[in-house]
């Protein structure tokens, strides 16, 4: 008789796809880029979350940060777009369609430089999208120049010296209306994790900000994007844990002193205080946290502001259920008698 | 072309002491905010529901109030609705522009002026009428403030008596201005048009030839703006998704189109909208979410002008080349720059048929009448999803923001055409697909949705090189064979575009070629060179780019041709020099205009006298 066992199972999730079904193309990026945990975090996420690939569609600009989309939810539709651009393309397509589920990565150049007025006007609509910074500080693809978010006196590796201050784009996202705003780090890995999980289920716009280190360009001693200098100065906000809708179970975080956000699905951030009071639904308390982080050198990270009510611009727009890309002709194409009316109110 | 289809008899139009009957054109010159536009418009509809055919053109500045702007109207019983180099009638209301807009004048004009201006003294050959408008406008208008509005309505009523314009006509006219809701409005500017009406019985004797006459030639007609006929057009085509930016001469499409949208695209049973309408931050925007959302599958589409073009062109590089669908309405003002932003031209030919970096070429259409401007942009809707990339529709401010007589729009025969997409049903029959494979030899692969449910539904697009299976690749023979692949989508394109309106003349070696607004002046011409200077001609008017054989048979049926456009390199002869053969552009000769105002007949018939030698 055979001894042999029948192999286990294979391991899935809640809506039966394996974790294969979420990973991409092999990446291109460097060995040890930041950007690369990242993209495994998404992975994780989307598997863990149980979110169909096909629902989703990924978008990006250009810039190493924006070659990312390709390495994973391969079956998902993705859409490297132009620089800075994303936001614009991503919009689009979410008008077209808004049961898709929109997941934007891009760069610092990508979106604190050639792409900021589409940023700034993305959050003021709040649209409900995932927008993930792979922050670096430099421009990767051209071989290492500063970028906006680059700290004041930080250096490149040729010495060169940053003269001008950086733009911290979580202040921003907090000021011009994103309804989730967070810091992470990409070697950060369970943070990471609860921050994209969260703004999975938010309903509105998600600006993640992943300080994720360019191994080639800017690692070194003197940059202040690196993976010794995150270590050192990762100022976590609170232990946060994540408990979506379809789950009921407890959470990791020990009875204490905990903050609970109820998101609009009914899933839950659960915020652990760690040494600080901070109450990330308080709007001029975030922006005032950022501030004195900035100016003590520190780099909070965290869950840093979030509105789970505020409406997005789809919401605006009144649409009916069905995507508007795929509504048939009786539905958007008037009658002959309509086109009658109008020609008899012009005669 | 003329709006009759009898063949125009001679013309005597202001000749000493012959009456000119339904053959004129006035000239109102007011002061930009002052409120003369509503009297313009009844105007020229009181002439339009007499059943004379009737042009209106609005000459305006870039300024809210203040500087001078002119309307003209002109009446033509052949059914010419060009505007006419010549004023006839002169409202001269404007002092500061009174003087240059008189000694302007051919001798016999007749002059309608506020009588503090003094203008009897600038020249003898006229003839002059004096009004006392504020003197009359007082009684009428007890409300001192809104006196400077209902002013200019006393003009219509001197104009209605000296023309023989029918007051029951004005009245109709402004009833249907100001609707029910504003029916005491309509009922203060009545008794302004009466007051003038009077006024000029009373104490202005005619001494003009210029006589309004009711005839019968606009029974069914409609009065509409190019840019509304447009927006009519997206409207019917099943516009989903428009983003926009706001720029002159562009502006009143969308919001006009909003405006229907919001009456006969709600759901009827929910309320919801069945499009979606987006003010965007700037132009680059705008066109980033056109192609988004016809990325993901909606009939989205953008107005603009000039400068929106120009900053569109990185975009536009896109969707061809990742062949998203795209529609653009480009409503062409004078350039380059800011150029003269309130005045008309078609300068964009040239840089939007070849829009971006690298090897491109866009299919451009080009409507000359709010019909066109309506089927046009449902055949854009149609060209752009079946051939997966963005389509131009060329209007220009002239057409846009003028008033302009035309039949009423036909529904759409055909049903809407969406293209090659995939649907899960499709993706489980053939077990996947390639994104760019040109599976049919019509250059144009099946493309699929985001949200479509199924695992080999995804692709990944991108800006960057890409085998037929979307795929990144920089290998040469993979960018090759893309681009040649695109080069033959767009001789497909070639054989799916509207050919060309063609009106052979068997006698005529001449020929004349023109697209868009230039077609009115060119038919004048035409009837002007063959009365005047026996020379015969043919005419083809463009609809669309990539030029389609019957320019290149009727090249070959010419001894010469001209090429009449309103810029000044001559872009669309220039575009003919990149597509035909050299023994075919020998022929091409160019008649150009670019002085920002719509083209007139004499322009263009006399440069072809003058380069014809005759």
């Amino acid at each position: 008789m055979s001894t042999a066992a029948t192999p286990p199972p294979k391991k899935t999730n809640r809506i039966g796809l394996e974790a294969a079904s979420y990973k991409g193309a092999k990446s291109t990026l460097c060995a040890g880029c930041g950007h690369n945990s990242i993209s495994e975090r998404l992975v994780e996420c989307f598997y863990e979350m149980g979110i169909a690939p096909w629902r989703v569609a990924k978008f990006s600009g250009i810039g190493c940060s924006s070659k990312s989309p390709a390495y994973f939810l391969g079956s998902a539709h993705g859409f490297n777009s132009v620089h800075g651009r994303a936001p614009a393309v991503g919009t689009g397509a979410l008008l077209a369609n808004h049961h898709l589920i929109g997941l934007t990565v891009t760069g610092d150049g990508d979106t604190a430089s050639i792409g900021l007025g589409q940023f700034c006007h993305m959050l003021r609509r709040n649209v409900p999208m995932i927008y993930v910074i792979e922050n670096n500080g430099v421009y990767g693809l051209t071989k290492g120049q500063f970028s906006a978010t680059a700290d004041l006196g930080s250096t490149l590796k040729t010495g060169v010296v940053n003269d001008l201050p950086p733009m911290d784009l979580c202040l921003l996202g907090i000021e011009l209306g994103a309804s989730f705003v967070a810091r992470s780090f990409s070697g950060d890995k369970r943070q990471l994790q609860t921050i994209l999980k969260a703004a999975i289920a938010h309903k509105g716009l998600s600006v993640i900000d992943v300080i994720s280190p360019c191994v080639t360009f800017n690692d070194h001693e003197g940059s202040t994007k690196s993976y010794a200098y995150m270590r050192d100065h990762d100022e976590p906000l609170h232990q946060m844990d994540f408990v979506p809708f379809f789950e009921e179970i407890r959470v990791d975080i020990a009875e204490g002193e905990t903050k609970e956000v109820t998101l609009h699905d009914g899933s839950r951030i659960v915020l652990k205080k760690l040494g600080r009071d901070f109450d990330p639904t308080d709007r001029a308390r975030a922006v005032q946290a950022l501030h004195e982080a900035a100016a003590g050198g520190q780099v909070l990270t965290g869950l840093i502001y979030v509105d789970p009510a505020r409406a997005s611009v789809i919401d605006l727009l009144n649409l009916v259920d069905e995507p508007l890309a795929t509504l048939g002709e009786e539905r958007v194409r008037p009658s002959k008698e309509a086109l009658d009316q109008i020609m008899e109110e012009l005669r | 072309m003329s709006t009759l289809e009898t063949a125009p008899e001679p013309v005597h139009s202001g000749e000493q002491g012959q009456l000119a009957v339904n053959d004129f054109s006035i000239q109102v010159a007011t002061v930009n905010g002052s409120g003369s536009q509503t009297a313009n418009t009844v105007l020229m509809r009181s002439l339009f529901q007499m059943g004379i055919p009737v042009s209106g053109k609005n000459l305006f500045p870039s300024n809210i109030a203040g500087l001078p702007t002119w309307f003209t109207i002109r009446a033509s019983k052949h059914g010419w609705i060009a505007r006419k180099r010549e004023t006839d009638v002169l409202v001269a209301m404007n002092a500061e522009s009174a003087r240059e807009d008189v000694m302007g004048l051919p001798p016999g004009a007749a002059v309608v002026y506020d009588e503090p201006l003094k203008l009897k003294e600038l020249r003898g050959d006229l003839h002059y009428y004096p009004v006392p408008f504020d003197k009359l406008v007082a009684p009428v208008c007890p409300e001192a403030k809104l006196r400077k509005l209902v002013r200019n309505m006393i003009y219509v009523g001197v104009l209605a008596e000296l023309l023989g314009i029918e007051m029951g006509e004005i009245r109709q006219a402004l009833v249907k201005q100001f609707g029910p809701r504003k029916a005491k409005a309509a009922e203060l500017n009545w008794a302004a048009a009466q007051a003038g009406s009077d006024y000029a019985a009373e104490h202005l004797p005619k001494a003009d030839p210029y006589h309004a006459e009711r005839m019968h030639a606009t029974a069914g007609k409609i009065i509409i703006e190019g840019n509304t006929a447009c927006a009519l057009g997206a409207v019917f085509a099943g516009v989903t998704v428009v983003t926009w930016y706001p720029i002159t001469p562009s502006s009143s499409l969308v919001e006009s189109m909003t405006g229907y949208l919001k009456r006969f695209r709600l759901d009827p049973d929910t309320g919801k909208a069945t499009f979606a309408v987006l003010q965007a931050e700037d132009e680059l925007a705008a066109i980033g979410m056109v192609i988004g959302a016809g990325w993901a599958g909606a009939r989205s589409m953008t107005a603009t002008s000039g400068p929106g073009i120009s900053l569109m062109a990185e975009f536009t590089g896109l969707g061809y080349y990742v062949e998203a669908p795209a529609v653009i309405v480009d409503v062409q003002r004078v350039g380059p720059s800011t150029g003269l932003p309130t005045r008309t031209a078609q300068g964009d030919i040239l840089s939007t048929a070849v829009l971006s970096h690298g090897d491109t070429k866009h299919p451009l259409l080009f409507p000359s009448s709010p019909e066109e401007c309506f089927s046009l942009t449902i055949t854009a809707f149609d060209l752009a999803e079946e051939f997966q990339t963005p389509v131009f529709v060329m209007t220009d401010l002239d057409l846009g923001m003028n008033n302009w007589m035309s039949e009423p729009f036909e529904y759409p025969k055909e049903p809407i055409r969406r293209g090659k997409v995939l649907s899960a049903e499709d993706l489980e029959r053939l077990g996947g697909f390639a994104r760019y494979k040109d599976l049919d030899g019509d250059g144009v692969g099946y493309r699929t949705l985001p949200g479509t449910e199924h695992p080999a539904a995804g692709y990944f697009t991108r800006g960057s090189g890409h085998d037929e299976h979307a795929r990144y690749s920089e290998r040469p023979a993979d960018y090759v064979r893309n681009v040649d692949r695109l080069a033959r989508k767009f001789e497909s394109i070639r054989k799916k575009v509207p050919g060309p309106e063609v009106k052979l003349n068997p006698n005529a070696s001449v020929g004349l070629i023109c697209y868009g607004t230039s077609i009115y002046a060119t038919e004048e011409a035409r009837d002007q060179l063959a009365r005047e200077r026996g020379l015969e001609t043919s005419l083809l008017r463009l609809k669309a780019y990539p030029f389609t054989q019957e320019l290149r048979d009727f090249l070959e049926r010419h001894a010469r041709v001209y090429v009449v456009e309103q810029n000044r390199d001559g872009q669309m002869l220039a575009l003919m020099r990149m597509d035909l053969e050299p023994s075919e552009i020998g022929k091409l000769n160019s008649v150009r205009y670019y002085g920002g105002l719509p083209l007139d007949a004499r322009t263009v018939s006399e440069e072809i006298v003058r380069q014809e030698g005759l």
